[in-house]
């Protein structure tokens, strides 16, 4: 082969060799940190992998927001509309946290089912719910009113 | 009748931005001299109306004219004045007349300032940039129309301006960071202009190169004045969230740096000519994606305050056609415009390339990770967000990387360098930058750092090098330091200004501690040597605000350094919360404190934080946009005639 050619050729070799090894490595970086988004009702129903960074949102249920006397431990209750689930935390909730209002939390889900988070995040302005949560509540609202609609057919 | 007057000017301004966009260009190809020199007017012309709308606008927000919806929604009769006036860029419709009255000044500077352009190429440049202004006018105009009244249900009182965003911080991030995104839609007109010319005029790169740089510079500052004000207004000391808003300012300072670095190879030495121009195109594609990603709301995030489709598929359409259309012409032009490289070895050619291929890696990870959730949603694989550690993983090495070659690259001669030149000149700088990550952090921490060493080492690595080689340059003799090129003082002051940024991020995380908990007033806790004592709380009023102020006295060995003041503040209208941490600054370390929530028996959930360093992150960033500056003066783009190549080379200025 022409010495030019040979040269050319290691080249694109390097970079296709290079090129591949970054993308998988990409690729695989991306699978470990995606933090998966779970609604209440598949956390209840079992939906959500263990020892795995998720995220979990919805409305806090009024008066479910629990606060120990001693520390900064603090629990409570999110839901979609059909379903709610418990969130433990330690430390400082965000301003616009509110019973009531939308909030999404991301931790892990142990062994023994409970869920820790890491973080939470509040909505950032009074008129605003995070996509996921209202998409969440929205789809709950759908089945509740088929749900309804089909149990209204038994009844009668 | 200010608002309609408002309106009318900005539909005038449309019409101003067609004509430059069409008559030049048509121009240009039939050679009606006349033709081609009507967009210089034509971009002052738009410069005057633009500027008379949004005078019109921030003139509404100071009578407090409700009958304005986007008044009504975002300001309020009891804000200060300059709260009202920064109001103005607190939402969508208002930030995007921002942009337009930006990109108006661009142009107009460009006509201004580019008399010695050849006619042809002056034409075309003005041309895209009107068409560019003539996208985001109709965008304003069609769908986010600023002006548009609330008749005859108007409110008596405004909804108020969203508190975070009452902050000094808000009044200057946005017009900074707008001014470097759009920026960056001169050097793009100027590589679209020399595309369709089909020519690559040798002393195009000299032309462009002080645009690229003053776009850079506005966007470092930006993006340094983003960051410090999250830091100081959010109320939990992080500086750096990987949101997608940031990254979507992060990814065109990439590209863009990776673009003054290549346009500088291009106009020395004519080399990675093609490249520069699809640099050039990325920069401002990458701002365009920026204001997409914030403006269309598809992201959850902090910044996306509007959530309205019409508008993103405007903004889609209209990113489609600009990177769609550029690229293709690209495909078609690029290749003819390239030249045989003839360096070799450790040339600075080939230190560039490394430079380039690392920042644009570092953009493409951060493209892709902040993509990917949007990608994921359309396809229904689920609702993902990327977790910091993605991007950290990728990003910090290549960061290390990038100032181990920023050293070397220091010493590196154009065309090729003597390998035994490099060795005798790197001797020095890597056995004290290796001495330094050894030692240092022995005395920083109680335990040994293995993360603080590496920082320390890529730090005292960077500096050590600079001195080196100003040292070099000066020859022993201080005084000369007058005689040297403003670019060559710029890029050094720039690197400087990298290094400490590292400093500051590298030892801010390796050695902050903070603790969040629950106090008692009377009740002391420490962090770091330092003693928090929790005085207590008091219920303060500011003009549209009242507040819980607590008191925190701050002890080092028994002795009182300073009281601080954290607030909880409780907007009058609206009834937002929101937290005011109380900061006691220095240069070598930061104690950050917030309030939490109120607990029971007059307790309250109390963060307190020590940050070493944190500060260097800013000053490092204000160092690099202030070279930037230093290396957009230099001289000799002041000159009339091109200077000969040989008296630009014995300086060996990168920037």
């Amino acid at each position: 082969m022409h010495p030019i050619r040979k040269q050319r050729l290691q080249v694109v070799i390097l970079i296709v060799v290079a090129a591949t090894l970054a993308g998988g490595l990409l690729a695989y970086m991306l699978g470990q940190n995606a933090n998966y988004f779970y609604t209440p009702s598949q956390m209840v129903n079992g939906e959500a992998p263990r020892d795995v960074t998720i995220r979990v949102g919805g409305m806090v249920v009024e008066n479910s927001v629990n606060r120990s006397e001693d520390s900064l431990d603090v629990s409570f209750r999110v839901t979609d509309g059909l379903a709610d689930f418990e969130v433990r935390y330690r430390g400082i909730l965000p301003d616009l946290f509110v019973e009531g209002e939308a909030a999404v939390a991301t931790g892990k889900l142990g062994e023994d089912q409970i869920f820790q988070a890491t973080q939470v995040l509040a909505k950032h302005d009074e008129n605003y719910t995070p996509p996921e949560v209202a998409d969440a509540m929205s789809k709950a609202y759908q089945l509740k009113q088929q749900q309804q609609s089909t149990s209204q057919g038994v009844t009668q | 009748m200010i608002a309609e007057l408002g309106h009318a000017a900005l539909i005038i301004a449309l019409g101003l931005a067609l004509i430059q966009a069409i008559v030049p260009m048509v121009g240009s190809f039939s050679g009606h001299s006349s033709w081609m020199r009507l967009g210089y007017s034509m971009s002052l012309g738009q410069l005057v109306f633009v500027a008379l709308s949004f005078v019109c606008l921030a003139m509404a927000f100071l009578a407090d004219d409700f009958t304005l919806s986007y008044v009504a929604k975002n300001s309020n009769s009891e804000l200060p004045y300059y709260y009202k006036i920064s109001a103005l860029w607190g939402a969508h419709e208002g930030s995007l007349l921002l942009w337009a009255l930006i990109l108006a000044t661009w142009s107009a500077a460009v006509a201004l300032f580019s008399r010695t352009l050849p006619l042809l190429l002056g034409a075309r440049v003005l041309s895209i940039l009107g068409a560019i202004s003539v996208g985001f006018t109709l965008f304003l105009l069609l769908t986010s129309n600023p002006f548009e009244r609330l008749l005859p249900m108007s409110p008596a009182q405004g909804t108020d301006l969203n508190p975070l965003l009452q902050d000094f911080g808000l009044i200057v991030h946005p017009p900074t960071l707008y001014m470097g995104y759009v920026g960056f839609a001169v050097p793009f007109a100027f590589a679209i202009a020399a595309l369709i010319g089909g020519q690559f005029d040798s002393a195009w790169a000299r032309w462009v190169r002080p645009w690229v740089n003053l776009a850079w510079v506005f966007l470092t500052l930006g993006i340094t004045l983003g960051s410090w004000w999250a830091y100081y207004e959010l109320g939990w000391g992080g500086w750096w969230f990987w949101d997608p808003v940031e990254n979507a300012s992060l990814m065109p300072w990439l590209a863009g740096t990776a673009l003054m670095h290549s346009v500088s190879a291009t106009e020395k030495r004519g080399v990675f000519r093609s490249w520069t121009l699809l640099l050039a195109i990325f920069a401002f594609s990458l701002s365009l994606l920026g204001t997409f990603l914030v403006r269309s709301g598809v992201l959850t995030s902090v910044h996306a305050f509007a959530a309205d489709p019409e508008r993103g598929v405007f903004m889609l359409a209209f990113l489609a056609l600009v990177v769609g259309g550029s690229l293709m012409l690209f495909a078609l032009r690029g290749p003819a415009m390239r030249k045989v490289a003839d360096y070799s070895g450790w040339s600075r050619e080939l230190m560039l390339l490394v430079n380039n291929v690392l920042l644009i890696s570092a953009m493409t990870m951060i493209l892709v990770g902040t993509l990917y959730p949007l990608i994921a949603d359309v396809l229904e694989i689920g609702k993902i967000s990327v977790g910091p550690p993605y991007f950290n993983f990728f990003f910090v090495p290549l960061m290390i990387g990038l100032a181990v070659a920023v050293g070397i690259a220091a010493f590196t001669r154009w065309k090729s360098t003597e390998a035994r030149l490099l060795r005798d000149k790197t001797k020095l700088p890597l056995l004290v930058s290796l001495l330094c990550a050894l030692i240092l952090p022995l005395f920083l921490g109680a335990d040994y750092s293995p993360s603080a060493a590496i920082t320390l080492f890529a730090v005292f690595w960077l500096l050590a090098t600079i001195g080196v080689d100003l040292k070099d340059k000066l020859g022993g003799n201080l005084g000369r330091i007058t005689k040297l090129s403003r670019s060559y003082l710029g890029m050094q002051l720039a690197h400087s200004g990298l290094a400490i940024c590292m400093l500051g991020v590298g030892l801010s995380i390796a050695y902050d501690e903070s603790r969040e908990l629950r106090m008692e007033p009377g009740q002391s806790a420490m962090v770091a040597n330092y003693q928090f004592q929790f005085v207590g709380i008091d219920k303060i009023a500011g003009p549209n605000f009242t507040a819980d102020r607590g008191q925190i006295r701050l002890l080092k060995q028994g002795q009182l350094i300073t009281s601080l003041y954290p607030e909880k503040r409780h907007y009058n209208s609206g009834g937002q919360m929101m937290t005011e941490a109380a900061i006691d600054p220095s240069l070598t370390r930061d104690i950050y404190v917030s309030l939490g929530e109120p607990l029971a028996n007059g307790a309250w959930a109390v963060s307190l934080q020590v940050k070493p360093f944190v500060r260097c992150i800013w000053l490092g960033g204000l160092m690099v946009a202030l070279g930037g500056l230093l290396a957009a003066i230099d001289r000799r783009y002041r000159r009339r005639k091109a200077p000969k190549s040989s008296d630009l080379s014995a300086q060996g200025a990168i920037l």
